[in-house]
């Protein structure tokens, strides 16, 4: 049996897609759900409607925007992209995660946490 | 990351546009979905297979609009919205339900917020004064409760006790042994008789009332016979002047004197509400503190102000210090003892203990509201719980099943507050205008922003406890069973929750019950009180002198001339004058038996009447032994007087008092002519102390006179024949003033009256429920078991076991309700007992009352159940199943 996949942290998800819109420029909610999908390594146990709800909620903030285009294959689909705000926040947020993942890994290096488990 | 201003704005624009973004939401679920499908197609999935594995991942369309939907606006306001309109339209299908709750909430909280506000009104409420925690009410001996006599404190004490005091910012006075309509105005407009208190010079200021116009009292107009000035209160002012403010500064006749007005005090200020309950005062005018007025005696009754940084404790010491002081340096004249309490107290402590009551009376009605209500509830539960399982099924979570219960309740309790609150105002105005109730403060009552607020909370908290019962009920509800189930079906533990809910509904009305019954039963032995007069069939009428009599002999003659011309009048059996009608006002004057030593500062004093003979025939007070007085006890004769048996066994204990002689303030010394019944002078329920009874002929001390006319005639004819036989002697006399003796009987058990109608209301609301309670319950238990019924009768039942076993389970829960209201009540009863008179608080009539119409009660209401359950046709049932 494969490890349980990992609950997403809240807060997390946003920063996953305002990464993906940042590399990939504009795509719609199924792109961007499959490309964190792939990303990961099918690690993350993603509700993918959940998608949905942080895009809503990235837009009234003023961080991506979004209109109705077609796709590849000739769909109507309503396609997303990073605004400027968007940039600044990712890059507050990318500073935020590097400087946490950091102290994590410090403190679980910490020596003597082994002894104890 | 806070939710800045924009944000919100948007969300909120988000959910008006509603419609239109679901349908963008939609389209781009449905794009979602294809792009997945081809993907999966493209995998190899057949297209149907394809389509289910892409909502799979998706977490199901229903599902992520919702996410979607509640990420986009505000969550708690659409579902509000929704669940708004699901109640309304859930509790109009059940209308009967919804009716009977609203109601029932409704009266509750108005029985809440009515009580809440006469609470507030008198002990929560700081009085309408500057500073009101610094006034404190100053008597002379604190035993003296009701005697103004011994409340009361010499003018030269008080001078010196304001001189040299340290803890008082100030001491003030004023007369208290004021008339109510000593006064009479006349001149523009039939004359009228009016009510003045004598204050002193800083009465106003140290209470802090300013005159809305005009001025306060100037020095001068407070010496012994400065210029003439009053103050008018509000109420007189808008009556009388229209609300005139050319008024100030201009003279108008009192007494046949010319009088300057000097202001118009505020409409805050209710001397009446607060000094002396149901007197309506007119006029204020200055009482000098002089030689002249310290030779009175005891006349006034003191307020005073503590310094802010004094404690009560330090004044009361200060001040009994002081009083032995001044009391030593005048041995021979009134002692000084002062005795302090705050003004707020002194005003409305005699009530806090049946307030209390009150209080905890509607606490209890609310309470059985509630028990009541959840049961109602529970059993909508139950009813609903199949409809709650198809919304689980759906989708609903449970945190949104609870939202929507709690929804509904707040729903109907927030309607049954909105009811409340207007009986609650319909209540506190009746309240603010009752005048046949002696008690301090009442005109003040009102619905204000703290008795809003406690509706409101009421509202919420019941709200959320009857929501929150149910919704722990669908917590532990299973999905399957509930749906799987065929009916409207209650758990056993549901039965057992409503049969407890009613024993308690049943406990408490029972302790309520108890409370009502033994204060109605104290009510009625206090109306059945010898009261040592008989009010029926008398009457009373003001006749003081006017001012054109001014010797003792002319005032004499006119008192004669009215005593004999109302006896004329065909129908009167006896007509009498007195200057202090019983249940009135009251002094005291020391006396003592000729020939007796007594300690300085415990010489016997007694109450003083001054009447004219014939006034104990007019007031039914029996003569036990010795003479009535007569025409013939005038100035020339010997001084006599007439004693009560209180103070015929004080003065000579065993002796045979007629003929002995009493030492006094009024004459040197009096000889007992005669023995008189006790009367009741100062309460219902007090015992009369010594009374003296001395000839209005032989005594220059005359106050004010009260005419009581014993007579078979009909009250109204009675009236108006005295009044015109009246009239030639007395042309200033005002119209309409004469009062039948029970009123005064009325309203001095005024207080206690109102307390046992709230209690005894409270009382039958709380059984009317506790019926609907268990009318509720049982019927409800017949109506689950009309299965079992039904068997139980085609298998040979006959009706009278069906009934008898419903009606005995009814009265099973009701001998549990009453013995735990009996336990509780019993030891609840202590509390009343300083409002009981003539019953210990264990009164045994009272219980066994109580019980017997509790299960009366309960027997009513199970049998109607019983009675449907007997009538079931077993075919029909089975035929049913």
């Amino acid at each position: 049996m494969k490890d349980p996949k990992l609950d997403l942290l809240q807060g997390t998800l946003d920063v996953m897609i305002l990464q993906t819109l940042s590399t990939l420029g504009s795509l719609h909610g199924y792109g961007i759900a499959r490309r964190i999908e792939q990303v990961s390594g099918d690690q993350i146990l993603l509700n993918q409607g959940t998608i949905y709800a942080a895009l809503v909620r990235l837009q009234q903030r003023g961080w991506i925007s979004a209109e109705w285009g077609t796709s590849e294959n000739n769909r109507k689909a309503k396609y997303y992209s990073i605004t400027k705000r968007g940039r600044k926040q990712l890059d507050a947020d990318v500073e935020y995660w590097q400087r946490l993942s950091d102290v994590m890994g410090r403190v679980l290096a910490m020596p003597g946490t082994e002894e104890r488990g | 990351m806070s939710i800045s201003l924009g944000e919100i704005w948007r969300k909120l624009s988000a959910s008006l546009r509603k419609t239109r973004l679901d349908g963008d939401l939609d389209a781009e679920l449905a794009a979602h979905v294809e792009l997945a499908a081809e993907d999966y197609v493209r995998q190899g999935m057949t297209p149907q297979e394809a389509r289910r594995h892409a909502l799979v991942k998706l977490g199901g369309l229903e599902q992520s609009k919702e996410v979607h939907r509640d990420a986009r606006g505000l969550p708690l306001l659409d579902s509000l919205g929704q669940d708004l309109r699901y109640a309304v339209r859930s509790l109009r299908h059940d209308a009967g339900f919804a009716v009977f709750t609203i109601l029932i909430i409704g009266l509750g909280t108005g029985a809440c917020a009515s009580v809440f506000s006469v609470l507030n009104t008198l002990l929560v409420k700081p009085l309408p004064f500057k500073d009101p925690s610094h006034l404190v009410w100053i008597a002379n001996r604190a035993d003296a409760e009701e005697n103004m006599s011994g409340q009361t404190i010499q003018v030269g004490r008080l001078l010196d006790f304001r001189e040299r005091n340290k803890s008082f910012s100030d001491v003030a006075g004023y007369f208290a042994f004021y008339g109510v309509g000593d006064i009479v105005l006349t001149g523009g407009g039939e004359p009228e008789r009016l009510s003045g208190v004598p204050v002193s010079q800083n009465f106003f200021p140290l209470l802090g009332v300013q005159p809305q116009l005009g001025r306060q009292f100037s020095a001068d107009e407070c010496k012994w016979n400065g210029p003439k000035v009053v103050m008018l209160s509000y109420g007189f002012w808008k009556r009388r002047f229209a609300g005139d403010p050319n008024v100030v500064g201009q003279t108008i006749s009192l007494d046949d004197r010319p009088n300057v007005v000097a202001g118009v005090l505020p409409p805050s200020f209710d001397f009446g509400a607060i000094f002396a309950p149901g007197a309506h005062i007119d006029l204020f005018y200055p009482f000098p503190l002089s030689k002249e007025t310290d030779r009175w005696g005891n006349t006034l009754a003191l307020i005073g102000r503590i310094k802010p940084e004094i404690s009560m404790g330090q004044a009361q010491a200060e001040a009994y210090i002081l009083g032995d002081q001044i009391s030593k340096e005048h041995p021979n004249q009134n002692f000084l003892h002062p005795n302090l309490t705050f003004l707020h107290e002194h005003v409305s402590g005699r009530l806090r203990p049946a307030l209390l009551i009150l209080a905890c009376a509607v606490g209890v009605v609310m309470l059985i509201v509630c028990a009541n209500l959840s049961n109602l509830m529970l059993a909508r539960t139950a009813a609903r719980q199949k409809e709650m399982a198809v919304r689980a099924a759906l989708g609903a979570g449970r945190k949104r099943l609870i939202q929507q219960l709690l929804t509904e309740s707040l729903l109907l309790t927030s309607c049954g507050a909105l009811l409340g609150l207007v009986f609650a105002f319909g209540a506190t105005r009746g309240i603010s205008h009752l005048t046949a109730f002696n008690l301090p403060l009442l005109s003040s009552v009102r619905v204000d922003g703290t008795v809003l607020g406690l509706v409101l909370l009421v509202a919420v908290g019941t709200g959320i406890i009857l929501g929150i019962a149910p919704a722990f009920e669908l917590a532990a509800f299973r999905l399957n069973a509930s749906l799987s189930q065929r009916g409207a079906s209650g758990s056993r533990e549901h039965t057992w929750l409503r049969g407890a809910l009613v024993v308690s509904e049943i406990a408490f009305a029972c302790v309520l019950l108890v409370g009502a019954g033994l204060l109605t039963r104290s009510f009625m032995h206090v109306l059945d009180v010898q009261l040592g007069f008989r009010p029926d069939q008398a009457a009373t009428l003001r006749i003081d002198p006017s001012s054109q009599y001014k010797t003792l002999a002319q005032k004499v003659g006119y008192l004669n001339e009215a005593l004999r011309r109302v006896k004329g009048i065909p129908g009167v059996e006896a007509a009498g004058l007195v200057d202090s009608l019983p249940l009135g006002r009251n002094r005291t004057w020391s006396v003592g038996a000729k020939g007796k030593i007594y300690p300085p500062n415990n010489y016997p004093s007694a109450f003083v009447r001054i009447v004219s003979d014939n006034y104990l025939k007019a007031m039914g007070i029996p003569l036990k032994r010795g003479r009535d007085l007569t025409e013939h006890d005038t100035p020339d004769s010997v001084p006599v007087m007439m004693i009560n048996e209180t103070m015929a066994r004080t003065l000579w204990p065993g002796e045979d008092p007629i003929g002995k002689i009493v030492l006094g303030d009024c004459a040197k010394e009096r000889q007992v002519v005669g023995v008189v019944g006790d009367v009741r002078h100062m309460a219902l329920e007090k015992e009369s102390g010594s009374e003296m009874y001395i000839p209005m002929r032989q005594c220059s001390d005359m106050p004010t006179w009260d005419l009581v006319v014993r007579s078979t005639l009909p009250f109204s004819v009675l009236s108006t024949n005295v009044e015109n036989t009246l009239r030639p002697i007395a042309p200033e006399l005002p119209r309409g003033n004469m009062r039948p003796i029970g009123q005064l009987v009325d309203r001095a058990v005024s207080p206690r009256r109102f307390v046992v109608l709230l209690l005894s209301g409270f009382a039958a609301f709380a059984l009317i429920l506790a019926s609907l309670g268990i009318y509720g319950v049982i019927s409800y238990s017949v109506h689950r078991r009309t299965q079992e019924i039904g068997i139980r009768m085609a298998l040979g039942a006959t009706t009278r076991d069906v009934q008898s076993r419903i009606v005995l389970r009814t009265l099973g829960l009701a001998a549990l309700g009453m013995l735990i209201g009996v336990v509780c009540a019993s030891g609840l009863t202590d509390a009343v007992r300083g409002l009981l008179f003539g019953i210990t608080p264990g009164d045994p009539v009272t219980f066994l009352c109580a019980a017997l119409a509790l299960m009366m009660i309960a027997a009513a209401a199970g049998y109607l159940p019983a009675r449907r359950a007997s009538r079931i046709d077993p075919m029909i049932c089975l035929r049913a199943e």
